[in-house]
């Protein structure tokens, strides 16, 4: 992290949480999907708040995590940072340059710089484009001629992402879902980027090829300084790679902060549910805290008043249905650390001991053995 | 083929265990050749406890568990072994003796809900139905116990949402309902195949407690499919780790999680990133990918991407089949490794630094 590097030449950083060198600033983020009803008139009757009032930014060379459940609009976020999608509101500015109602046709200029790993290596190839032509293909839509031509420029990326690059003419079907996803990354290294967006990279891998993917990403990381925008609901995923970690809940950011405050030190209570859900295998993690939460998600369509995450919370009081908790750091927080809460919760993920069971079934099935325990 | 024995499947008799699976082989003829996808697989279980089956998509564990349902009648899968479950031998069992017990004695949780269950029939009436195939009941009370169960498994207003459609219903809710469904005959053996994977993490710890909690309440027992050894971690008792269709690694989760004897069960170990682990080491990937079901290695099938078959003398991983062994000091553990004690102890030093 620069943050002694001189950025004279640059325009400075608008209100950004840190004196750092950003590469992609986001503030005030905003996206909603109407919903239309009625056949020849449609009127819009509603909106999916996917994202609402997102400030992030990710400095050159570093990876920012983000995860959160599905549905909290992590996804929608990447899509709005590579402008796949049109932002409602609010502010992308990437590399210097405000890209958030940028034309397609200028997009593509900023798009060498601004790339993009997919989920689904299955769907995200074109099955009549040989590999070659997959990787090469957004050499020739940015007028690129590599000095050493097209072929030989995708076989050398071919090699860097471990492919043999004797397979440069064969077809997305002949390989397997680890090596489909290598080919994702070979082509968005084909422009050089400075940042990549990961839209869950691994999941749809079997255990084994994710960490192979991985690992592949994080030595171009680390190789080439690109910066990774890294989206993944596989919290030990996120932590292995990224040294900045954001958390999203419906639509919002709920606490960002480095790798240890949101691991070892997190406050919002929605941080503390979601790290203790994860499933562990180490012995030793049995004194970790154990949380149930209730229900799932609600839905975006009307999200709940106040502070969204109310509705699930074990802490919440009248204060959080009225008034929305700022994105600020708390006292205790190291630097950078920055939580959205009126009541946050103690800086350990260590068992407190008792458990929280918001879960009614969960709860009436405990009960009903603790109480059995006890009459024998 | 080197023949495998478990300590159990030595003789004949009728088993003492609640489920004996022994020597259970599932293979499917299609023109490419035979497709082996279980191939000698055996295990035991008793009723209250959970067996972990782990493994990469393609060892064999969904196919396992369907034979076990007998689903796998009409279809043209071979299937041979023995199936015992509760004194009573299923693999020979006609499709309709095995329909009486599917779903009564033996029931399923699939992995996608909301494929599993029919967009067209309410979720209390599949509930309903459920009971009402295997109870001389009526209508009224077939309901009465469909909503019962979706209230135990905490689906808020259970009286309305009976009505309600699949697609009405969240994921979460979608997977409680399959689970409701599940139990709605009282199981004893509940087979769950991945039955979180497509959740979030929230809720699947929320769903693996309920399955626990229900498990204890019913005094089941549970058989659960997963390729993440932290949910087996989390509520199995034993481990049955596959590759290629056959066993590589058994025995209960202290056993398999701490003392892991087979290669692949440290590489499935060491790839995955722990939440306290440490960030600048790096991931220990397996390399390669998984093997092709028709023409599996010779010798043992993890060969290829084997990091220690040099440690063995000759080329015995390559030629000989590795019988399942017992592991010294434990009387249910065995895996199947050429690699001697020592060897495995040193290299398991390395693997446990590299974890911690």
């Amino acid at each position: 992290m620069s943050t002694t590097k001189s950025i004279a030449g640059q325009r400075p950083a608008p209100a950004a949480e840190s004196s750092g060198e950003n590469l992609l600033e986001v503030t005030g983020l905003e996206k909603h999907f109407p919903i239309r009803q009625g056949i020849v008139f449609q009127r819009q009757v509603g909106a999916v708040r996917a994202v609402d009032g997102l400030d992030f930014a990710v400095r050159a060379g570093e990876s920012l995590g983000l995860v959160g459940e599905s549905g909290c609009g992590k996804s929608t976020t990447g899509r709005l940072v590579t402008r796949l999608l049109e932002p409602t509101a609010g502010k992308v500015v990437f590399d210097g340059e405000d890209i958030t109602h940028k034309p397609v046709v200028k997009m593509r200029e900023a798009r060498q710089n601004l790339q993009m790993i997919f989920q689904d290596p299955y769907s995200s190839l074109n099955p009549r484009h040989t590999v070659g032509t997959i990787v090469e293909t957004p050499m020739r839509l940015n007028g690129i001629n590599p000095p050493q031509g097209h072929k030989r420029r995708a076989q050398e990326l071919l090699e860097i992402v471990g492919l043999n690059p004797e397979h440069y003419n064969r077809y997305p079907n002949e390989f397997s879902g680890g090596q489909r996803q290598r080919i994702g990354v070979a082509r968005a290294l084909a422009l050089k980027p400075k940042l990549i967006v990961a839209d869950e990279p691994v999941s749809a891998l079997d255990v084994s090829i994710q960490a192979q993917v991985v690992n592949l990403l994080q030595d171009l990381q680390r190789e080439m300084g690109i910066a990774f925008l890294f989206i993944a609901h596989d919290l030990a995923v996120v932590r292995h790679f990224s040294e900045r970690v954001a958390v999203m809940y419906l639509g919002k950011i709920v606490e960002v902060g480095d790798r240890t405050a949101i691991y070892e030190r997190p406050r919002h209570p929605y941080t503390h549910a979601l790290l203790s859900s994860v499933p562990e295998v180490v012995p030793g993690s049995e004194n970790r805290e154990r949380i149930r939460l209730a229900g799932d998600v609600p839905s975006p369509i009307n999200p709940p008043s106040g502070c969204r995450f109310r509705t699930r919370c074990w802490k919440a009081q009248d204060k959080c249905a009225t008034e929305e908790p700022p994105l600020v750091r708390l006292e205790g927080n190291g630097d950078g650390h920055l939580t959205a809460c009126h009541f946050p919760e103690e800086p350990t993920i260590a068992s407190r001991g008792e458990d929280i069971v918001l879960d009614p079934a969960l709860a009436a099935l405990e009960e009903a053995r603790r109480q059995s325990d006890t009459g024998v | 083929m080197a023949l495998e024995i478990s300590p159990q499947s030595a003789d004949g008799s009728t088993p003492s265990s609640f489920l004996d699976v022994r020597d259970l082989r599932v293979h499917f003829p299609t023109e490419d050749g035979l497709v082996k996808s279980v191939d000698g697989v055996s295990f035991t279980l008793e009723k209250g406890k959970t067996l972990g089956i782990v493994g990469e998509s393609g060892s064999g564990k969904s196919v396992t568990s369907l034979a076990l349902l007998g689903l796998h009648k009409n279809s043209r899968a071979r299937v041979s072994g023995e199936v015992w479950l509760d004194g009573q031998e299923l693999v020979n069992l006609s499709e309709g003796e095995m329909r009486s017990l599917r779903g009564s004695k033996v029931s399923m949780i699939f992995q996608d809900p909301l494929s599993a269950l029919h967009p067209f029939y309410s979720v209390g009436s599949q509930i309903a139905e459920a009971y009402l195939v295997h109870h001389k009941v009526s209508k009224k009370e077939a309901r009465e116990r469909s909503v019962e169960m979706l209230k135990r498994v905490g689906i808020p207003q259970p009286e309305r949402r009976y009505r309600d459609y699949p697609h009405q219903f969240s994921g979460g809710m979608r997977q409680r309902a399959m689970i409701a469904m599940s139990l709605v005959c009282d199981p004893e053996l509940l087979i769950a195949d991945e039955p979180t994977t497509a959740l979030d993490v929230t809720v699947q710890a929320q769903i693996l407690d309920l399955i626990r909690d229900l498990q204890e309440e019913f005094g089941s027992a549970v058989i659960i499919i997963t390729h993440d050894l932290g949910v087996v971690a989390e509520i199995s008792d034993d481990i049955l780790v596959m590759y290629g269709g056959r066993r590589v690694e058994y025995g209960t989760v202290q056993d398999v999680l701490e003392h892991q004897e087979h290669p692949y069960t440290w590489g499935l170990m060491q790839s995955m990133p722990h939440l306290s682990g440490d960030v600048t080491q790096r991931l220990n990937p397996i390399k390669g990918s998984p093997p092709s079901l028709i023409n599996l290695p010779g010798g043992c099938a993890f060969n290829p991407r084997c990091e220690f078959r040099d440690r063995v003398p000759g080329d015995r991983c390559l030629t000989e089949r590795p019988e399942l062994l017992p592991v010294l000091g434990s009387d249910k553990h065995i895996a199947a490794c050429h690699l001697d004690a020592d060897g495995k102890a040193e290299i398991r030093g390395t693997a446990d630094k590299a974890v911690k």
